[in-house]
């Protein structure tokens, strides 16, 4: 349900005789434990972006309200914007080369931390999953710990998959050359919107581990796991700017994303099937690799199958380097 | 105009030959031409025959170096797109997907073999209709091309082991278009992965190109394909845009300008097609101060000039480091007055004919501009054919980074000469362009060059060499060059379904 709907019929339901014909704010929700009891008043968490690795509450000043899939408010979420999406996309330009140019081994290492750091807030997280997806606590905990555990794959290929991708190639002549594979440099994500967590790590992942810098716009209606995860990955050893995360209304957002002429590639797998053509013409200015969404959608996708992770997904997001070099005294 | 003024002779000198005399001449060796036969027109090939188009209509093709007609190709409609999509699909439905790979490589494997045994043929037509000199077309596109069907026939049959965990499959109709620049290599680079990953096949030779395209598929009749496997149709840029954007077609590919990547990558978007693209270049070729001059020369001078610098990988932005640019200047210079203009078709010519009138137009433009935005121009005082489409080896010095001749892609031979001091403002302004194809470095330095292929934003780089290709070798840009590569195990799966095992609710 969107978080207009959700709104409209929970307002309706509590709109009485003798209320006046104005929306009557809810109290936040408790989501994090931060419940208030008789003798203390618990401390709500302000949601924010992630940027630059600084959490910066967007320009514009806005915010959205953020429902759960009871209609429960949640939290006033950060309404970023196109300067927002700049913002960020300079920050992933500017941390680009530093975590490109980092080792493997010590890439492999961060991501491994994330997982660390995941598992020490996984009450949060299957908290925050349950209230945005309305889901069960067995349900919720499955999709943290896949979350944490994709971390834990991808953190393993990050020394593995150069190996499986590049080659050394036999020529017809007296050169050495081969073939290896590098980042392909800023890459923007939209987020599945339903599976808040699971969904976004499976993208987000396999974009990182190889060396890019990515800018995720997150669930609009489930973003708060996300702007977690962001807290997460900010005291994870991932450089800031390696990833930045901009909440608010997709259709003020993706636009200005896949048209950023400093953006290299789209992955739009998580983007509404609809709005996939538009976005994947917009990407074509500057020549974007673009990972499109399943035709049918994601209703039915299954993301904690083994399909949805894969070093084949590493691969949409680097490009092949061929070098020759004469062989010769 | 001022293109053609006076050059300066100092250069000369310093090679030793006495100024403003030729020592060296030579004969003419024109390469025979009486064992070719050119028809007289050439139909659509659709289902292995040669078809007139509906309704008929054909355009003249020239050759380039004496402006004379060499032909007649059919001028596809709409309709005869359809009905070579339709062929092909047909063809993939009926024989092509269901043949086990081991026979396809073998098809595969005649078709090398063939263009081997045919190579000359090949070469002399290949010259006559694209301008290129002989030795080129005879040394390095045929047996490329050929090479390219040898080295992919034997994927045909392993592909399993290509992609691990995926259980690769068909797409079903590739579309092609292809530019004049390498007609035939450009086919093999296209056809050959293609009919190796079990597609079929639809490809849109450039308009002014087209003769070497309908020789090879005398070759696909000569090796007995089945009739639809490979299709080739002749027409202007719309036809090309008509036969990607049919709905019976799953795969894309196109080598071209940037701009005409573009236009179909956003005719296409949103329809779950394959694409990959080869667009344009704007190459640093980069010289550090210890490099080994005479061989870096040997190296600007193939990177630009090679196929009369028609190469969409040409090194046309020579970086010079500061300490070493005068000598290298002098011995370029040099260099540039001793390359033979002219007859492609002569053994000894370097530089032949541009490919049309509408790009010398292009190349003379982008020159003038380079004039007139105050770069100092250099050409050799070569001779010139009187007829054809001829233009004298350029270098411009004193190039600033926001001049359009250091901008733009020329397509043409001009090059573009500029100066650095470190390896790292070598690197800013060698990636400071929308471009990231190829990319050149020239040092002695081991350490040297490993960083420098690792900073250039590109997808090949040459180091200590340049311009050289292999079937094996994976070829393709970074940015705005493209995506998607050829060449090498990396160039089959733009031709496969590698969605993998189950659909995950899809």
């Amino acid at each position: 349900m969107s978080p207009r709907a959700a709104r409209t019929k929970t307002a309706s339901r509590r709109r009485g005789p003798s209320v006046l014909e104005q929306r009557a704010a809810q109290p936040l929700a408790a989501v994090n434990g931060a419940a208030s009891r008789a003798d203390r008043v618990g401390v709500h968490k302000t949601y924010k972006l992630y940027i630059g690795g600084a959490f910066p509450r967007t320009e514009s000043g806005r915010a959205y309200e953020v429902f759960g899939a009871r209609g429960e408010l949640l939290a006033n979420a950060s309404r970023g914007t196109r300067k927002d999406i700049r913002e960020a996309v300079r920050a992933a330009r500017k941390a680009f080369d530093g975590w490109a140019a980092k080792t493997a081994y010590n890439r492999s290492q961060i991501l491994y931390r994330i997982a660390e750091l995941m598992e020490g807030r996984r009450d949060q997280f299957v908290a925050e999953v349950m209230a945005a997806e309305g889901v069960s606590r067995a349900r919720a905990t499955r999709a943290v710990d896949g979350a944490i555990d994709r971390w834990v794959w991808y953190a393993g290929w990050a020394d593995k998959y150069p190996q499986m991708i590049g080659t050394v190639n036999p020529v017809a002549g007296s050169y050495f050359n081969f073939s290896v594979p590098e980042p392909t440099g800023v890459v923007g994500i939209i987020a599945p919107e339903d599976s808040s967590l699971l969904g976004l790590v499976s993208r987000l992942a396999p974009v990182i581990v190889s060396g890019n810098a990515a800018v995720v716009i997150s669930s609009e209606s489930r973003p708060l796991p996300a702007v977690t995860l962001s807290e997460v990955l900010a005291t994870s050893d991932v450089p800031g700017g390696v990833v930045n995360l901009v909440t608010g209304l997709r259709r003020e957002l993706v636009g200005h994303l896949a048209g950023h002429m400093d953006v290299n590639a789209l992955d739009a797998f998580g983007a509404e099937p609809e709005a996939a053509a538009r976005l994947q013409e917009v990407a074509v200015e500057n020549v974007k690799r673009f990972v499109a969404p399943p035709a049918a959608g994601l209703a039915r996708y299954d993301w904690m199958a083994d399909s949805a992770q894969s070093p084949y997904l590493i691969g949409e997001f680097v490009e092949i380097k061929t070098v020759w070099h004469p062989i010769g005294a | 105009m001022t293109l053609t003024k006076k050059p300066e002779t100092r250069p000369a000198a310093s090679w030793g030959l006495a100024t403003g005399e030729n020592l060296w001449e030579y004969a003419p060796a024109p390469e025979a031409t009486d064992h070719v036969r050119i028809e007289p027109e050439y139909g659509l090939f659709i289902g292995n025959e040669f078809i007139r188009s509906k309704p008929r209509k054909t355009f003249t093709v020239i050759n380039p170096a004496t402006e004379e007609p060499l032909s007649k190709v059919a001028h596809a409609s709409r309709a005869d797109v359809g009905r070579a999509v339709a062929a092909a699909r047909e063809a993939h439905r009926s024989s092509w997907s269901k043949l086990p790979g081991r026979e396809r490589a073998k098809y595969l494997y005649r078709i090398a073999r063939i263009m081997q045994e045919r190579s000359r043929e090949f070469a002399v037509v290949e010259s006559m209709n694209s301008g290129k000199p002989i030795k080129e077309s005879r040394d390095v596109d045929v047996p490329l091309a050929a090479a390219h069907f040898f080295y992919y026939a034997g994927w045909a049959d392993k592909l399993e082991y290509a992609f691990p965990n995926r259980d690769p499959r068909s797409l079903g109709v590739a579309a092609q278009v292809i530019p004049w620049n390498f007609p035939l290599l450009m086919l093999a680079w296209k056809i050959a992965p293609a009919l190796a990953a079990g597609n079929t096949v639809v490809l849109k030779p450039a308009s002014t190109t087209p003769l070497t395209a309908y020789l090879f598929a005398d070759v696909v009749r000569q090796a007995d394909l089945p009739p639809g496997v490979v299709n080739i149709i002749t027409g202007p840029g719309e036809i090309g845009m008509e036969l990607v954007t049919h709905p019976d077609v799953s795969k894309v590919a196109f080598t071209g300008s940037t701009a005409v990547g573009q236009m179909i990558a956003r005719a296409l978007a949103g329809t779950g097609k394959k694409v990959t693209l080869e667009l344009g270049g704007k190459a640093a070729n980069i010289v550090f101060d210890d490099a080994p001059l005479d061989q870096a020369i040997e190296g600007i001078i193939n990177g630009i000039y090679f196929n009369q610098g028609e190469v969409c990988c040409a090194g046309s932005r020579l970086f010079v480091q500061e300490s070493v640019y005068e000598p290298l200047i002098d011995k370029l210079k040099a260099r540039l007055g001793t390359l033979r203009v002219g007859d492609p078709l002569d053994k000894n010519t370097d530089v032949g004919a541009i490919n049309s009138a509408g790009q010398l137009a292009k190349i003379t433009e982008l020159v003038e501009s380079g004039v007139a935005e105050g770069a100092e121009i250099f050409q050799p005082d070569c001779e010139l054919p009187s007829r054809g489409f001829f233009f004298r080896p350029t270098l411009f010095t004193g190039v600033s980074q926001s001049h359009r001749i250091a901008q733009e892609e020329i397509f043409g031979p001009v090059l573009s000469v500029l100066t650095f001091r470190t390896p790292d403002e070598a690197i800013e302004k060698a990636n400071n362009t929308p471009y990231g194809l190829s990319a050149g470095v020239w040092t002695e330095k081991g350490s040297r060059i490993f960083k420098m292929v690792a900073a250039m934003r590109a997808g090949v780089v040459w180091a200590n060499t340049f311009n050289r290709f292999d079937p094996t070798s994976p070829f393709g840009g970074y940015k705005e060059s493209g995506h998607g590569r050829e060449g090498g195990i990396h160039g089959l799966g733009a031709y496969l379904d590698l969605s993998g095992n189950g659909t995950n609710g899809r």
